[in-house]
């Protein structure tokens, strides 16, 4: 695959950044669409395992779409992709940030803090619910509350946590 | 627990390390260690402060936790924290997520990497749960009121975690609603704003 033949994708990931709104797997059905169905890029296991690749790799999910744009056309698809999919949230969200800081004492803004607070709080609840939720047998629901427990009642580095959580699935133990 | 935290980045550079460190932790997610780092370890934020920001960056377009990298850089160096501490969550993650890609049609097939990649993931859930009940202290006093607070968290939660209905509809519904309840409380409860019945 050469550049050219990606360069499309630029102005398609440009919107979409704009539109993801809960992060950018949101709108990862659509990029689906665009690169396995329309542009025939990747092929549906290459785009499943670009996922998988981030999760399972440090650093923030959304690096799956480099890895997207990586198995399509090699690094400048990775900085394609990349940069496409970041540009534009990236400017909205320290224009919107600046914005709600300069109007903290409104109403309106209080408001939405404390009225959205509650609920900031329950997706982080749900977005762990739903990791678990995908292989939900009785060793993964109990190695997934011993960590919650001891993430929220002590200070164990999560490092060790991650360690173990990893050592007992290659062992068969969950 | 309310009053600002002293301590913050001393440069742009401090904040590309601090970002780059805890990126590094976060397998399956980088949220649960962004809280540890920036609110227990650094004490750059307040549980509040920490929780303030992730509600305006989750309404925004883009990853969360790279919004909220942006916002903490930006509110101190202004553009160039922004962008330092933005370099710092993704440059090494990509260095090592394009190796990882790089080999990982060797490993994809191998037992024992599916298992430990299943047991990281379980214990990714984990500490976001635990990051979520660790974060829910800091709604005490809030405006809302005990019971807003609590329904609006339980109906968020069933909405999104076992109904799987879209975040934008549910953002956009019970996101109004708490806004115009915590509209309501703080005007009739002066300027300071309520504090929980």
């Amino acid at each position: 695959m050469t550049l050219a033949q990606v360069l499309p994708l630029f102005g398609h990931f440009l919107l979409l950044s704009m539109l993801a709104i809960g992060g950018a797997i949101v709108v990862a059905p659509e990029m689906h669409r665009l690169m396995v169905g329309q542009m025939h890029l990747l092929t549906d296991a290459q785009f499943t395992s670009s996922i998988a690749i981030a999760q399972a790799s440090p650093g923030p999910n959304v690096l799956f779409v480099a890895v997207l744009g990586y198995q399509a056309a090699g690094l400048p698809g990775a900085a394609l992709t990349l940069a496409g999919i970041m540009l534009p949230s990236t400017m909205i969200a320290v224009a919107a940030a600046r914005w709600a800081d300069v109007h903290r004492d409104r109403l309106a803004i209080r408001a939405f803090k404390a009225g959205t607070a509650p609920i900031t709080i329950s997706l982080l609840a749900a977005t762990g619910w739903i990791l678990t939720a995908e292989h939900p047998t009785a060793p993964v629901i109990a190695l997934t509350a011993a960590a919650a427990l001891l993430a929220w009642r002590t200070r164990i580095n999560v490092l060790w946590l991650i360690g173990i959580g990893g050592l007992l699935g290659a062992v068969g133990a969950v | 627990m309310s009053q600002p935290p002293d301590p913050r980045p001393s440069s742009p550079g401090d904040l590309f390390v601090t970002f780059t460190l805890l990126a590094l932790q976060g397998f399956g997610g980088v949220l649960a260690v962004a809280q540890r780092e920036l609110c227990e370890r650094k004490r750059w934020l307040t549980h509040e402060q920490f929780v303030e920001v992730m509600s305006i960056a989750q309404v925004l377009p883009g990853p969360n936790v790279v919004n909220v990298s942006l916002m903490v850089g930006d509110r101190y160096f202004g553009w160039r924290g922004a962008s330092a501490a933005l370099a710092g969550m993704m440059t090494v993650p990509l260095v090592i997520v394009l190796g990882v890609a790089a080999t990982y049609v060797h490993f994809a097939q191998v037992p024992m990497v599916a298992g430990a990649l299943r047991g990281m993931g379980a214990v990714a859930g984990g500490l976001i749960i635990g990051t979520a009940l660790r974060l829910a202290g800091a709604l005490r006093g809030s405006p809302l009121g005990t019971w807003a607070t609590l329904g609006l968290g339980a109906t968020a939660f069933v909405a999104v975690a076992l109904l799987r209905w879209p975040l934008v509809w549910v953002l956009l519904a019970l996101g109004g609603l708490g806004m115009a309840v915590a509209r309501h409380r703080i005007r009739h409860s002066g300027p300071t704003g309520g504090a929980a019945p």
